[in-house]
This record gives C-alpha cells, sequence and structure tokens, in this order.
C-alpha cells in the first residue's frame, strides 16, 4: 500500500511540476471565462425561460465537451511519457530494483493519473456548472452525477493510456488513445442519428463502440444528467430529431452498463499489470 | 537452520535469456558472497548487463535459478537490502536529490534519517547540490546520484552497473573509495565495468562472460596465476629452444624471449637459468613479469574467439 500512496503522490507531483496542472489551469480559466462572456451575453437577449434553459442546456454540454477533450488529451499525453516514457529512458530501473510489486507500482500510476485527470475535469466541470447557474439562472438537474460521470469518463481512458503504455512507445499510446476517444465519440453519433432515422445496422455502430470502448457511453449519460429534460422535447423527442443531435442525449445510464464499466475498467488494468509484469526492462 | 553460514549476497545457476532469435545469455553460473567485491568483466554484448537485471526481477530469465541473500530474485522482498545502480541511470528530472533519495528510502521501506541521507550526497561528492533540480545536472552529477540512491537504503548487497561510464578521473577515484568503504562495512559488491584496472584494484574475485558464458571465474590469484619470464639470451642452440618450450610457452622477438612460468613454482627461473648456462647459452638478463588482468583477460577472450572459429 505504501508503494501505490507513494507512486500515486509522485505521479500528482510530476504533473505539477512539469507545469501541466499550471496550463490546464489556465486553459480552463480562459474557457470558464468565455463562457462567463457567452453566457452574460445569452441572458441580455430576449429570450422565454425555456429557450433560455434550452439553449444554455446545450452550450453547457458544449463547454463540458471541450472539457473532457482536454482532460483526454492532457492526461492521455501524460500517461504516455511517465508510464511508457519511464521504460524507454531507464527512470523505471532503479525504482523497480526496489522491493516493490510492479502491479502496485502500476496502480500508484494509474491513481495518480486518475486523481489528477477527473480531479481536473470534475473542478474544472463544477466551476462550469456554477458559472452557467449565475449568470443565466440554469442549474443541471443532476450535477453531481453528471460531474461524477465525466470523472469516470477521463478513467476509462485513463486505463486504456496505461494499458498501451505497457506494450507500446509513449507517443504512439497518446496517438492511439485519443485516436480511440475519437473515433468512440463520433461513432456515438454515428449511432444516435442512425437511432433517429430508425436504422438498426448504423445505430448498432454507436452500441459497439460503447461497449469496446466505455468513454462515449459515460459521456452520454453525463449530458443526460447537465441537460434540461425538456430540451429533448423541444428537439422533437427522444425517437424522433433530438437523439441525432450531438450534444443531447435521449437516455440516462442504466445500473447495467455502469457495471459493465466498471467491470471493463478492472479487466484492461488487470490486462496492463499483467503486461508490465512480464515486461523485461 | 541455526548455525548455517548465512546464505550468498547473490547466487545464480544456469541462466538463460534469449532475444528473440538471439541468445543473450547461455547458462550463467556463478556467487557473490557476504561482503564479497565480485567483477563482472567481457566484451561489449556479453550479457553483463542481462545476467544483472535477471538478478534484480528486472528481465525474466527463459530458464535457471537465482537468489539474492537467500531468497528467490523473482521476489520483491529479495531486493530489500539490495542498492542498485543502472547503466542506463536516469532519475526524475524535476525532483531535486533529496526528493529522489527519500522517494528510494521509502520505496525501500527503510527508516533513514534525514541526516544519513545528507551525508550520502555528500559521500557522492554531491555535498550542498541536495535542493537543485536533478534536470540541470551533466551526466557525471546524474552518475554520482545514481551512486547515492544505491547506497543510502543501508544495503547489505550492492550492484554497480558501469559506474564510472560519465565520470572524470577524480570521480572514478571516489568510486573506488566507496567500493573499498564497502567492502570494509562487509556489504557486498557486483561491480561491472570496462575499466579493468578498477577491477583489479578492489575486487577479490572475477567473473568472466564471454558471448553469455562464463568463459573464466576466480580469484584474481586464480586467474592471474600465471606468469612470465623475459630473458635476453644469446648463443641459443636447439636444445636450448628445446629446454625452453619445456617450461611454458615461449616467445621471441630477436635476443629477448618470453617464457610462461607457473606463479607458485619458485624454483623454475633458477633451474631455467642454470641448465641455459648448462647448454652453452649467455644470459644477458632476466626480467620477472607478471601478467596483468587486462592481459589475461585477452587472453581469455582470444581464447574463446579460437575455439570457435576451430569448432566452425
Amino acid at each position: 500500500m505504501t508503494t501505490v500512496l507513494t507512486v500515486a503522490a509522485l505521479t500528482v507531483r510530476e504533473a505539477t511540476r512539469r507545469r501541466v496542472v499550471l496550463a490546464l489551469g489556465v486553459l480552463t480559466v480562459a474557457l470558464v471565462g468565455l463562457s462567463v462572456l457567452g453566457f452574460s451575453r445569452l441572458a441580455g437577449e430576449s429570450l422565454t425561460s425555456g429557450e433560455a434553459r434550452l439553449v444554455a442546456s446545450i452550450l453547457l454540454n458544449l463547454v463540458m465537451f471541450g472539457f473532457s477533450l482536454v482532460a483526454a488529451l492532457g492526461t492521455a499525453f501524460l500517461a504516455g511519457p511517465t508510464l511508457a516514457g519511464e521504460t524507454e529512458s531507464g527512470t523505471a530501473l532503479a525504482m523497480l530494483a526496489r522491493p516493490v510489486r510492479r502491479s502496485a507500482f502500476l496502480l500508484g500510476k494509474t491513481l495518480g493519473l486518475v486523481a489528477f485527470g477527473s480531479g481536473f475535469v470534475v473542478l474544472a466541470g463544477l466551476a462550469e456548472v456554477v458559472v452557467v447557474g449565475l449568470t443565466v439562472d440554469y442549474w443541471p438537474p443532476s450535477p453531481v452525477a453528471a460531474l461524477v460521470l465525466l470523472g469516470a469518463q477521463t478513467a476509462v481512458l485513463l486505463t486504456l493510456t496505461v494499458l498501451l503504455s505497457t506494450v507500446v512507445s509513449p507517443m504512439a499510446s497518446g496517438v492511439v488513445a485519443v485516436g480511440l476517444f475519437c473515433t468512440t465519440w463520433v461513432a456515438g453519433v454515428v449511432g444516435a442519428i442512425g437511432g433517429s432515422l430508425g436504422n438498426e445496422a448504423v445505430e448498432r455502430v454507436g452500441s459497439v463502440s460503447r461497449i469496446l470502448l466505455p468513454t462515449d457511453g459515460l459521456w452520454r449519460g453525463a449530458m443526460n444528467a447537465f441537460q434540461d429534460p425538456g430540451a429533448l422535447t423541444a428537439f422533437g423527442g427522444a425517437d424522433e430529431g433530438a437523439g441525432a443531435f450531438p450534444f443531447l442525449s435521449v437516455a440516462p445510464l442504466t445500473p447495467v452498463y455502469l457495471g459493465y464499466t466498471a467491470l471493463w475498467v478492472v479487466m484492461v488494468w488487470a490486462l496492463a499489470a499483467l503486461a508490465y509484469g512480464r515486461k523485461d526492462l | 537452520m541455526a548455525g548455517l553460514p548465512p546464505a550468498p549476497a547473490a547466487w545464480c545457476s544456469g541462466l538463460r535469456k534469449r532475444y528473440r532469435r538471439r541468445t543473450a545469455v547461455h547458462d550463467v553460473s556463478f556467487e557473490v558472497g557476504r561482503g564479497e567485491v565480485v567483477g563482472l568483466l567481457g566484451p561489449n554484448g556479453a550479457g553483463k548487463t542481462t545476467v544483472i537485471k535477471m538478478l534484480l526481477g528486472l528481465v525474466r530469465p527463459d530458464g535457471g535459478e537465482a537468489l539474492l541473500l537467500g531468497r528467490p530474485a523473482a521476489e520483491p522482498a529479495a531486493r530489500t537490502d539490495v542498492g542498485y545502480l543502472p547503466e542506463l541511470f536516469r532519475y526524475q528530472p524535476w525532483l531535486t536529490p533529496t526528493e529522489v533519495l527519500a522517494l528510494h528510502v521509502r520505496l525501500a521501506g527503510a527508516a533513514v534519517p534525514e541526516a544519513e541521507r545528507k551525508e550520502c550526497l555528500a559521500t557522492v561528492g554531491l555535498a550542498g547540490r541536495g535542493d537543485d533540480r536533478v534536470g540541470g545536472f551533466s551526466k557525471g552529477m546524474q552518475q554520482r546520484l545514481g551512486l547515492a540512491v544505491a547506497l543510502v537504503a543501508r544495503p547489505r548487497f550492492v550492484v554497480l552497473d558501469e559506474p564510472t561510464s560519465a565520470l572524470d578521473p577524480l570521480g572514478r577515484a571516489d568510486v573506488r573509495d566507496v567500493v573499498l568503504d564497502l567492502r570494509a562495512r562487509g556489504v557486498a559488491v557486483l561491480l561491472n565495468s570496462h575499466l579493468i584496472g578498477e577491477v583489479e584494484r578492489v575486487c577479490d574475485r572475477v567473473v568472466v562472460l564471454d558471448r553469455g558464458r562464463v568463459a573464466a571465474a576466480g580469484t584474481l590469484a586464480e586467474l592471474l596465476g600465471q606468469r612470465e619470464l623475459r630473458l635476453h639470451l644469446t648463443g641459443l642452440t636447439a636444445p636450448a629452444l628445446e629446454r625452453l618450450a619445456r617450461t611454458g610457452e615461449v616467445h621471441r622477438e630477436g635476443d629477448w624471449l618470453t617464457v610462461a612460468v607457473p606463479a607458485d613454482d619458485e624454483a623454475t627461473a633458477p633451474e631455467l637459468v642454470r641448465d641455459l648456462v648448462g647448454l652453452g647459452v649467455s644470459v644477458h638478463a632476466v626480467e620477472p613479469v607478471r601478467m596483468s588482468l587486462e592481459d589475461r583477460l585477452l587472453g581469455i577472450l582470444r581464447a574463446g574467439a579460437a575455439d570457435r572459429e576451430e569448432q566452425s
């Protein structure tokens, strides 16, 4: 346990010392500042309360997508150097020659990265929720669940990056992880369009991608918890055009899918631990 | 178990490792006794670093057994009292040396007071640099830090893989002092170095690896057991040359001849000189020559290469 906590703390310290925290902080302040400007302008428009809620709801999802993309890029490119990079450069040699289990070392790295990545997305998301609430008086129906799902989405992507970092180079692991994240999101949108058109084959693209990599599934759950329930009706209802809109989600996540996601994380991490344990350094 | 001598600091038997189609290590067995300093020598690609990494659980052997301080090397607990300076040394550039040492003490599960950690930095010549970022260090300073990392958690066995590759002559002398100090404190050391002179000065025993196999092993006295006599002779006759050849291998350069003689036999030289004079040879000079470890190592490696050529 000491190893896990030591390595997790070291990973967070690395993110701080390498100015990743500073860079993300500046980016978050810029994004939140811009949205303050945008939302305060929106409050000045002559919109009905229903229209204002609808626009605020969609814009909130859009900004949150921005945050989750920043978190995905940031953590994917941090996980590569910290794990595969340390192995390549020789930094890991001295540490793993200590009486530590490689799985404990990997768990520490993963927890440090999750604390950092998920922490960022939750804090930035919370700041945005407060900004939207104060400027246009729109408060999401389930902000806590939404932020937890955003954090979970980052954790899922990080688990994948950790697995990739144990088998490929640092650069490749970052590129592949971000590529898969974006592909899954696009597949989710394509699937939703298929669903609204009643085309089962196209709809299945989204379902399959959500099984293979649960980031888009969690993102859709987060969107559902952020958005105004009236937004779906405004777009013609869940079965009509609303599903095809990329920044609206037609249904909350089921406990079965959440359970599957937890299982996915455990399985992929176990695979990473197995690969790392067998790796010749 | 009481009364039994302690298990060796390191022991391996039949270690094998293959990287795809290339066999890096083929049936390597040796031992490092408690408090003993053993040198690992061999040309590039002989498998020295791979053997070290297998001992430390960093590389999985394809076969064979390895024990560290009496415990199977694959168990993390076996490395509790082991210090290691890797050949490829690199430490977190965003930490300070003080933080790097604190990290390693924590990972080792040791309780080393701050004053002792500072003393450790001073031993390797980094006193006063404890709060600088490692990223700004030269290669030599990073290697000195690596040495401090290997020493900080009060090890009973230290593995130094090319510990002076980035050091200046002063740094090399410091490493020599560190190794001698470890030996004086009863800490076992496995030293892999290309600097044969360094090995010769500090090691009790030497293991020579060549192409993944142990080509020779033993104490320096055993390995350097052979001596040579350099003789300046004139009036050499066929019987005199025959007499010289009976003593040992002869190399001739004009009137100067070199003859290999057994080290432990004090009577050989006077008997040979007496016989040569008896055979009418004029003996102008007789110089005993001690074989250096470098010559011995080259001899071992060349003999191995010649054997391989013969077999092919």
